[in-house]
């Protein structure tokens, strides 16, 4: 027998647990599978439980910790009723109603599903990654900076995330080296300027890594040049990626209308799938504006949609 | 009864890894490690259901960082299963207690 609720949230970051909060007062008690921990973004809370301060969040002048905030919401969601189930939901079948998923052999029913699976971080693609992974190759500058302490290393990404964890890592690296494929950053600002006022970074511009050295741990990386094709050595015994995102939507091939790289689509203005009475919001069905605050205020048109549409059941 | 887990430090380390009747599953970690927090209560959970099939112990990087450069570890959550005191298994990265199970299932009795 299914496990019925009137609404099911899959994935927890701003996006997800707003989408409880807002249910679960107006007493529609949702079932929220958050998913299970990792060392990527796709986790229970989302890209933010990676991120140290997050100072864009509004009505916290001083900042707050991403995790912290996410734990916040989450028991915010959860005062009001929100259940939470710790794992990754394995199937999903949306072709009738109820709609249906399943966690492994459990199967649960809902009236009403949310989508709010986030996106996760994206590796290079070299065949050594795996190799090295946990062993001076990493996508958690937070958790592992702390093993660098000065050495030097490298970042490779030009978009906030890079900058914010270039920035992050010089708490304890000797040197910063930050690739950058272009021959400028995508990143804000903001964050440019402190990054370029920061002397222990130095930019690496027009460059991919395109082999990473080391049997048993990073001891170096190859570059090549984007322009000439040229290769460089660069030595360093730490390796950080932060190449951008892919959606968490492997789930939903075949059953959710996506484009093709892979974000859900939705009805213009709305959080409306082409499947009545699925929802979709955060970055899984957003590739351009991808923050908190965004996620968090598309967690909530899901929930207002979802609901309005619940009513009109029947 | 929840079976605790075994606070490691300089002190215990090798007497405790060398003296375990059970496998012992070490989890470095560190208070600022999100993943860490994580996992953490998948290891309690463990440390309980399994109590006296296998030992939970968790040392703190910060505190013990010689002891994480002894077995060179460079990244938490590290999980380091040591079998009548050798390293039998090293697990890097958070995972969720399927998936964590399914890699201890060769050092767990057959129950099901």
């Amino acid at each position: 027998m299914a496990i019925h609720h009137k609404v099911l949230i899959i994935g927890s970051g701003p996006a997800g647990l707003t989408a409880a909060i807002y249910t679960a007062r107006a007493g529609l008690l949702p079932l929220v599978i958050e998913g299970e921990p990792s060392s990527t973004s796709d986790q229970p809370g989302g890209q933010l439980m990676l991120t140290t301060e997050v100072e864009n969040f509004p009505g916290f002048p001083e900042g707050i910790m991403g995790p912290e905030l996410m734990t916040r919401c989450r028991e915010q969601a959860a005062r009001f009723g929100a259940e939470f189930i710790t794992e990754k939901v394995t199937r999903v079948d949306f072709s009738s109603r109820p709609f249906r998923a399943w966690v492994r052999e459990t199967e649960y029913s809902a009236d009403s599903v949310i989508v709010s699976t986030g996106a996760q971080s994206l590796m290079l693609g070299l065949p050594e990654e795996p190799r090295l992974i946990g062993h001076g190759l990493s996508t958690c500058a937070t958790c592992d900076g702390f093993f660098f302490r000065g050495q030097e290393i490298a970042v490779v990404g030009g978009g906030d995330s890079a900058l914010e964890e270039a920035q992050f890592l010089t708490r304890f690296a000797s040197k910063v080296h930050l690739i950058v494929r272009r021959d400028a950053l995508r990143a804000s600002k903001i964050m440019q300027e402190r990054a370029l006022a920061n002397e222990k970074i130095s930019i690496i511009w027009n460059s991919t890594v395109s082999k990473i050295h080391g049997d048993d741990k990073v001891a170096g990386v190859e570059l090549t040049n984007t322009q000439t094709g040229a290769t460089s050595e660069l030595g360093v015994t730490g390796l950080f990626i932060a190449i951008g995102h892919r959606p968490n939507t492997d789930l939903f091939k075949g059953v959710l209308d996506m484009e093709d790289s892979g974000y859900l689509i939705t009805k213009p203005g709305s959080t409306y799938t082409n499947i009545d009475g699925v929802f979709a919001c955060g970055d899984v069905q957003d590739h351009t504006y991808r923050q908190a605050i965004t996620a968090a205020g598309s967690g909530c048109m899901a929930a207002l949609d979802s609901e309005r549409w619940l009513e009109h059941q029947h | 009864m929840a079976q605790s887990i075994t606070t490691l430090t300089s002190a215990n380390f090798d007497e405790t890894i060398g003296s375990s009747d059970t496998p012992i599953l070490v989890d470095f970690w560190a208070e600022w490690c999100g993943p860490c927090k994580a996992i953490a209560p998948v290891l309690a959970e463990i440390a309980t259901e399994q109590a006296g099939n296998i030992t939970i112990a968790k040392l703190n990087v910060d505190d013990f960082g010689d002891i994480a450069m002894r077995f060179n570890v460079m990244s938490i959550p590290t999980l380091i299963v040591f079998n009548k005191g050798e390293v039998a298994k090293r697990l890097v990265g958070a995972v969720g207690k399927g998936k964590l199970l399914q890699e201890l299932a060769e050092f767990l009795p057959n129950s099901h």
